[in-house]
């Protein structure tokens, strides 16, 4: 394992004299190399300025000494950082070397719909030994990434980080900052991954209740909820439909043996950009002995809370200061939502330094919450639900609660969907310590458009988690599903009523949302909202974005299932023609 | 300039632990099925605001030391119980606002280009942890405590106005509706006018492709095994391919027996058109082919397939042979997982026939039954070789024909056996 560290260290001092490669295998630029200084220091991987040339490759990339396909930009993975300054233009030139069309979409970059990346929406692609020069405004600033939206290119590395410099001073005043970019690596090809899913729902889920496991420690259900589960073919262990039985969970590229480490000086105030990039993990992060300062969200200042742990799903971002008083290390671990695995590294005074990797915690089981009787029982794990008898003779998939058809896709239709927002997330229900939850988001500053929204729409995220089928009312995407269309400038409130059992982070091109969380005109702003099983998230957005939009599930096999629409903001004025 | 340091005194936290689960039935009543769109947030910042109702939405201009002086909070932070009252539908109610003094500080960020501006020092100012209600899940504000002197002298112009937004009761729940005319102007397409029409269209089928209409397929080789019996060991093999999108697939199944001795005794293909009907099961109907025994009979088949609650997996069918014989099969069988590898399977198969077949010999009614109960190992999931036993009966006049080709009308088998798939 050093040995391929090393080996992979002296490839970047061969590509930092080369420039730009693609022939290296396996690289990783050196912000997310192991012993980081900090992004702030100069590194020949972080591309800044106007004129930026990337390059989409297939390239060999090795994770603890064993070598899989993975699909880079500009050779590394992740994909170089992308440094850019509010108020600056720039020009992407993106180069495609791979035999199949290829994209990147700005995650969070508020642009003209044509540069937002997505083939078939925004743009036709980027077809083979294609070049497609994005440029747009740099309107904004904060934390935000680019990945691909082309096939499953994403699962197989195709993402990277993106910082914009605020044009004035930076309110979060930090003596170093450092990239924490999460993902989930696997030797399977996506498409077997998926493959495996369609055949059989929950063939990565290796923490099935046994009937021997009790004596093992395994959480157990209450008879009552056992049955009701059953009753509903529902597993109540099903949290993850691909774990670690198919992925390494990296961060900045490295496994955990790999241990990425970013340095900091005792006493400094350090800021960590945290940014989910899996293809389908939602982590739950945390420092053992440090306290988190939220500091931001999805790129949006909040103003500051301290947690010790908070659940972040694909495609969110989080801003975290901490300040490591003592010259000891720590260590960052982001546990897999179903506790199958985890993703570890290192902050560290010194390089080779290390703290203890606490071991997985027991791992959580669904409740009656989940299974949308919200209010009836909050156990999600931890010695099982108590369901009120009421619970058990609830219709699970009582069509007149919708007005869809409820087809083969939908297996469930929560009976008593509830707010969540004040939740922290399965299996943070009683870890002991503070755990961030929606409504501690608070947005530093008040929002621009204070009207009330005009109207509701409804959007019901349904699925069918045995034939892994899932959609938005009942409807994949393939099968012709009407957009949804708002008028420019019209403020909407769109509810997002969970009627499945897992939870969907779901993404809203071209916009910022603010989620109704109780804060009025500070609600936070966020592109990405995760719903949780059994809930219903509201989020207020002004439709100001003219063009087309993709609106999805950032789980990335779920969007390839079908959780996908269009969202249309008419008319479009000039910006089109 | 030097810049503005967030300075979080954590020492003031002075609550103890989250207890985060208690309030459980807090949100028990708050429905959202269509026919209560109601907002669930609906008017509860207004009753717990400590500034409602102060016109907030004046003085722009200058920045003010301190933005709350004069402000009074909440005074008892008891006055909102963790768990709702039943006459109280609205377990937010007041729980937001006054857990939150800052909420409404106008930064004045220009939110007109990205939502981001100058957020230097904005200042939260101490408050006495104790003049805040517990929120409905019982969590201490996570501002409380928050000490931040430096800020006031940072005040730009930008943080102008410390009250505006002070004044903010949840929007009205507006009703679900559908879109005004102006969304429907324009082009269908905002993406053709830029890059022409035939391309996008071709992108956008690309795009519906991997969206959802994706086509998978699978071999399930589910028993294929040794059965030693008394004196007439055989096999066995029973094995289906399926391929397709969610809703329609081509599906074919096989399964024979034989006798080590003499060869297969029955052997028979299907091939069905299996269409998802409910999310758990599907319908299949095609055609089913028996090479033996002798002779060769072919049928029309109706049947279903799937799993029913309590994880049952049930397969049934009805088959009308080209001599115009009606019978019928039932297979249930049940995954008993005792260890994460190690699977119980317990099996039971039904045949049934309408009418006496003597050349086949099968007789009218419950013509044969078999209970089986394979202990399987998965070494993969795909992969996964067994032990079991199982006990095979005839009825009837079945029985009597089975006699009268010199063979018992039931016994026990004890079976070897291999279950893999791809």
């Amino acid at each position: 394992m050093i040995d391929s560290r090393l080996t992979r260290r002296g490839l970047l001092g061969a590509a930092a004299l080369g420039g730009i490669g693609l022939a290296w295998p396996g690289l990783l630029p050196a912000w997310a190399r192991t012993g980081s200084h900090g992004i702030a220091a100069k590194d020949f991987a972080t591309l800044t300025g106007q004129e930026i040339a990337l390059a989409v490759a297939n390239s060999a990339f090795t994770v603890d000494g064993r070598r899989g396909h993975a699909v880079t930009i500009n050779g590394t993975l992740p994909a170089p950082l992308l440094r850019l300054r509010e108020g600056q233009n720039v020009r992407l030139a993106v180069t495609n070397h791979l035999d199949e069309d290829t994209s990147i979409h700005w995650h969070g970059l508020l642009v003209p719909f044509t540069m937002d990346g997505v083939p078939g929406v925004s743009f036709p692609g980027i077809r083979p030994h294609e070049t497609f020069v994005y440029e747009f405004p740099v309107r904004q600033s904060g934390t935000y990434w680019y990945h691909s939206h082309s096939g499953l290119q994403e699962q197989q590395g195709h993402y990277g980080p993106i910082v914009i410099d605020p044009a004035g001073e930076d309110p979060v005043a930090a003596d170093r900052e450092h990239v924490v970019l999460l993902s989930d690596w696997s030797f399977l090809h996506p498409h077997q991954i998926f493959s495996r899913l369609k055949q059989e729902g929950g063939f990565f889920n290796r923490q099935r209740l046994t009937l021997l496991g009790a004596r093992e420690g395994e959480p157990r259900l209450s008879r009552e909820d056992r049955e009701m589960f059953a009753r509903a073919r529902m597993d109540p262990t099903d949290i993850a439909d691909v774990t670690a039985a198919a992925y390494t969970y990296l961060i900045n590229g490295h496994s955990p043996d790999e241990n990425w480490t970013g340095l900091f000086r005792p006493g400094e105030r350090v800021r960590l950009r945290i940014i989910n990039a899996a293809a389908m993990t939602i982590f739950n992060l945390r420092i053992p002995d440090l306290p988190l300062t939220v500091v931001g969200t999805d790129g949006q200042l909040v103003r500051p809370v301290e947690v010790d742990e908070l659940q972040i799903a694909p495609a969110e971002t989080y801003d975290l200061v901490v300040t490591p008083a003592a010259d000891r290390a720590f260590t960052i671990v982001a546990e897999s939502i179903d506790r199958s695995g985890l993703a570890r590294a290192t902050l560290a005074p010194r390089l080779g330094m290390v703290a203890p990797v606490p071991p997985l915690r027991e791992r959580p089981l669904l409740g009656m919450a989940d299974m949308g009787m919200g209010g009836m029982d909050h156990g999600s794990g931890h010695g099982g639900g108590h369901g009120a008898a009421a619970g058990h003779d609830m219709d699970m998939r009582d069509e007149s609660r919708v007005g869809f058809p409820v087809g083969v896709g939908v297996d469930m239709i929560a009976p008593n969907p509830v707010d969540r927002t004040g939740d922290p997330g399965i299996g943070l229900e009683n870890v002991g310590h503070r755990v961030l939850t929606y409504r501690d988001l608070v947005a530093l500053t008040p929002n621009r458009d204070s009207r009330p929204p005009s109207r509701t729409v409804d959007v019901h995220l349904t699925g069918n988690m045995e034939r892994f089928m899932w959609s938005f009312d009942g409807v994949k995407f393939s099968e012709g599903a009407e957009p949804i269309r708002f008028a420019r400038d019209e403020r909407v409130r769109v509810r997002l009523i969970n009627d499945t059992m897992m939870s969907h982070p779901i993404h809203l091109h071209g916009h910022f949302f603010e989620i109704v969380n109780g804060h009025g005109p500070h609600q936070p702003l966020k592109h990405t909202v995760n719903v949780l099983p059994g809930s219903v998230t509201a989020f207020d957005v002004t439709a100001d974005a003219p063009g087309d939009w993709a609106f999805h599930c950032h789980l990335l096999l779920h969007m390839h299932a079908g959780m996908m629409r269009v969202v249309t903001v008419r008319p479009l004025g000039g910006e089109a023609a | 300039m030097k810049p503005m340091i967030f300075l979080l005194a954590a020492t003031a936290l002075s609550a103890p632990a989250l207890a985060q689960s208690a309030p459980a039935t807090a949100q028990a009543d708050r429905g959202v099925g269509p026919p209560q769109p109601a907002d669930p947030h609906a008017g509860h910042e207004t009753p717990a605001d400590p500034h409602a109702g102060h016109d907030m939405a004046a003085d722009h201009d200058q920045g003010q030391a301190d933005p709350h002086a004069g402000h009074s909070m909440p005074a008892n932070p008891q006055a909102q119980p963790p768990t709702t009252p039943p006459e109280r539908p609205d377990s937010h109610a007041g729980h937001e606002a006054p857990a939150d003094p800052h909420a409404g500080h106008d930064m004045g960020a220009d939110h007109g280009e990205g939502q981001t501006g100058p957020h230097a020092g904005h200042a939260m100012p101490a408050e006495p942890p104790a003049q805040f209600p517990a929120s409905s899940t019982a969590r201490p504000d996570p501002h409380a405590g928050h000490s931040m002197p430096e800020g006031h002298g940072a005040h730009g112009p930008a943080q102008a106005d410390p009250h505006a937004g002070h004044v903010m009761p949840a929007a009205p729940a507006p009703a679900p509706a559908a879109p005004p005319a102006e969304a429907h102007s324009g082009p269908v397409h905002a993406a053709d006018s830029v890059f022409g029409e035939a391309r996008m269209a071709a992108a956008r089928e690309a795009l519906r492709e991997t969206h959802g209409d994706v086509r998978t397929s699978r071999l399930l080789i589910d028993r294929f095994e040794a059965r030693l019996r008394d004196g007439d060991d055989g096999y066995l093999w029973d094995a289906q391919f399926w391929w397709g999108g969610d809703v329609d697939k081509l599906w074919l199944k096989t399964e024979g027996e034989g006798v080590f001795d003499r060869g297969v005794e029955s052997a028979e293909v299907q091939g069905l058109w299996s269409r998802a009907i409910d999310p758990w099961f599907d319908l299949q109907v095609g055609v089913r082919h028996d090479f033996r025994p002798a002779p060769d009979r072919t049928h029309l088949v109706v049947g279903f397939q799937g799993l029913a609650p309590y994880w049952f997996e049930i397969d049934g069918a009805l088959f009308l042979s080209h001599e115009g014989e009606v019978s019928a099969r039932l297979e249930a069988e049940y995954d008993l997982r005792l260890t994460p590898r190690l699977i119980a399977q317990p099996q039971a198969e039904l045949e049934l026939a309408a009418q006496d077949m003597p050349e086949l010999g099968v007789g009218a009614g419950l013509s044969t039954a078999e209970l089986g109960l394979r202990l399987r190992y998965e070494i993969a999931p795909e992969f996964a070789p067994y032990v079991g036993i199982a006990y095979e009966r005839a009825f009837g006049d079945t029985a009597d024909y089975w006699r009268a080709e010199g063979e018992d009308a039931g016994g026990w088998s004890l079976l070897l056996g291999l279950r893999a798939w791809f």
